[in-house]
């Protein structure tokens, strides 16, 4: 397997919880995220939504995804666009449902990553790296446990239980 | 090789394997959990999974608990699919207003010792004050958990928490909870499990316990756990006589087939447990904390805060909604109403001069103050209705609501009005997080919520328990 993915960095802070990506509130009348994908970061970040491009890569400090375990919080920025969130570190429930869902968490230093900054991320056999494109700096990811692999390598939970009715 | 913690023990025997700290296994699950909030989404992901069946319905409870009431028309949509599926597959529905999940998850005795739960719902760590292991997951592991019955967990290592000393007038385990997410920040605990320990946690009642294994995950923690002991067994003796006599009368009329579990396998750490860090706290010299807008682990003494403005508080949710906590609200309510006002402010920061008279007539909420009562469960608001209560807090201006998750996480019931500052019971301050972006919101004891609905800013507590005692 290899995952390569081009993007634009749109940098966050430390402890960006669930709620900031989208509030519980906003569900009580859909839980479809290409509708509530207006609303994503809007209570720390109102102008995100609008500025937001597919192919946008977030980066973020420590903790992100901390908070509630909603799922919705996941799928609303896939329905953006962006395939991969890489943080300094990630809330487990987060980093979970993430990779059910074929989003790519990559827990790496983000200090050096400034707004708007061309990065690369890597997924392969060899291992997670994020490369500054313009500085030509490469910096190390966090690898993923097994079981996490095989669940992205088949495309999410919903494929791999598909086809094996289980986990193994 | 060294002996186990408590999350290794659990985890091995519900995997079959020797499960160490870094090793994935694959666990059978004792009882899975959802709520109105993560069902829907668990029902779509089970449907493209293309679930048929699911593994044990008496393994399952669905909770109606974060849009209860229903705020909006739409939401009926939500609810609507959650029970057709629960009728579909003859799993136990909770309906709106019946109570919280993790308080319902406490009080039907799903949650026993050594047991393995998972719930579509972070708080789910609060099955620990009862010795499982439980912790939250999403709708989609949710979906793939009800259709094979079994998760993978990673064994998370475990930070000992060695609580010691007696707390002191005024200072509650709340203040506990506040302080440790303090010492450890909100990700001190991430990937790890909370492990209490020492002859403090020993004295804590479970109705005690449930507030600190609840308050864990703000620390980022995967479970937070209690030895299963004396008080464990009172606990549980007491929720199994109350389901058998069918005080738990809300449902027990609606109640299926079903058969509650009965095992129990109490689980200790072995002596030479390997902990990957121990924290040690004295309760004799704890003092009321307070979590200030917008982070968990932002933690002072109550005493750096006096004074601050408060225009709503908040006492209720899976933390701080149980019985002992509106008892503990309502002696501080009416203490600081024989005391009066007045005293009470005499150290607050440009504290204005509101009724200085004698202590007839005076009334119990400071001017303008919205005091939300908002029970766990049915059963304690039965339970509190019984005892008078509810009937004292009505009186006293304030309103009660349903039990439910609603205001806590603004999906229902009052949202706080623009500019406010609130305090609260509740486990989280995030911006916006009871539904008002230019809210405040403190995080405090229900008896330092009390003070401040009285005074009307932030209240060091003991000024009034200590004239009490």
């Amino acid at each position: 397997m290899r995952i390569e993915l081009d993007g634009r960095a749109r940098l966050l802070g430390d402890d960006v919880n669930t709620d900031y990506i989208i509030a519980s509130s906003r569900k009580k009348e859909t839980l479809d995220a290409n509708v509530l994908k207006q609303y994503l970061f809007e209570s720390i970040d109102p102008a995100f939504a609008a500025t937001v491009q597919p192919g946008d890569l977030l980066v973020a400090g420590r903790n992100f995804g901390c908070g509630s375990a909603m799922e919705v919080a996941v799928t609303v920025l896939l329905a953006a666009g962006i395939r991969a969130v890489l943080a300094r570190s990630f809330a487990r429930t987060y980093y979970r449902n993430a990779i059910n869902n074929g989003l790519i968490p990559i827990e790496c230093d983000t200090a050096a990553i400034r707004e708007g900054a061309r990065l690369r991320a890597v997924l392969d056999d060899s291992g997670v790296r994020v490369i500054h494109v313009d500085g030509q700096r490469e910096v190390e990811g966090r690898p993923l446990p097994p079981i996490m692999l095989a669940i992205l390598r088949e495309g999410g939970l919903v494929p791999y239980i598909r086809a094996h009715h289980d986990l193994s | 090789m060294p002996g186990k913690t408590i999350s290794e023990k659990i985890l091995s025997r519900a995997s079959g394997r020797d499960a160490r700290a870094g090793d994935v296994v694959i666990c059978d699950v004792d009882c899975a959990m959802g709520t109105d909030g993560s069902v829907p989404m668990a029902i779509d992901y089970f449907e493209q999974m293309g679930g048929t069946e699911v593994f044990d319905p008496s393994r399952i409870i669905f909770v109606m608990d974060h849009y209860a009431p229903r705020p909006k028309s739409a939401t009926a949509d939500l609810h609507d699919r959650m029970k057709a599926f629960a009728t579909r597959h003859d799993i136990r529905v909770y309906e709106a207003g019946e109570g919280v999940c993790h308080q319902l998850m406490v009080e039907t005795g799903r949650t026993r010792p050594g047991g393995l739960l998972v719930g579509a719902d972070s708080h789910s760590v609060t099955g620990g004050a009862l010795n499982a292991f439980a912790t939250g997951i999403g709708s989609s592991d949710l979906a793939a958990t009800m259709i094979c019955g079994r998760i993978w967990l990673r064994a998370p290592e475990a930070i000992k928490v060695v609580l010691t000393g007696q707390l002191g007038p005024g200072v509650f385990p709340k203040d506990i909870a506040l302080a440790l997410a303090g010492l450890l920040g909100a990700d001190g605990a991430a990937y790890q499990a909370l492990e209490f320990e020492g002859p403090a946690a020993a004295d804590l009642d479970v109705e005690d316990r449930l507030v600190l294994s609840n308050m864990s995950v703000e620390m980022g923690a995967k479970a937070g756990i209690f030895r299963a002991d004396r008080k464990t067994a009172e606990g549980l003796r007491r929720t199994d006589e109350r389901n058998a006599a069918g005080v738990i009368s809300a449902w027990a009329s609606t109640r299926t087939h079903h058969e509650l579990p009965a095992a129990s396998v109490p689980v200790e750490a072995d002596a030479d447990a390997k902990y990957c860090r121990e924290v040690a706290l004295d309760l004799s010299r704890l003092t009321p904390r307070i979590a200030r807008p917008h982070a968990v682990d932002n933690v002072v003494g109550v005493t750096d805060a006096i004074g601050t403005p408060i225009q709503m508080a908040f006492i209720g949710t899976c933390t701080g909604g149980r019985v002992g906590d509106f008892h503990q609200a309502l002696a501080v309510l009416r203490a600081a109403t024989r005391i009066g006002r007045s005293p009470l402010e005499s150290d607050a920061i440009g504290a204005p001069t509101v009724d200085s008279t004698g202590p007839e007539g005076r009334p119990p909420l400071a001017p303008g103050m919205q005091l939300v009562i908002t029970p766990a469960s049915r059963d304690v608001e039965d339970e509190l209705r019984r005892d008078g209560t509810l009937a004292a807090f009505a009186e006293m201006g304030a309103i009660v609501t349903p039990p439910g998750c609603g205001p806590c996480c603004g999906t229902a019931g009052p949202i706080p009005a623009a500019g406010v500052n609130v305090i609260s019971t509740a486990n989280r301050n995030f911006k916006a997080r009871m539904g008002s972006a230019s809210a405040s919101i403190y995080l405090a004891s229900p008896a330092a919520c009390a003070a401040a609905a009285f005074t009307g800013r932030i209240t060091d507590p003991r000024d009034i328990l200590a004239d009490l005692r």
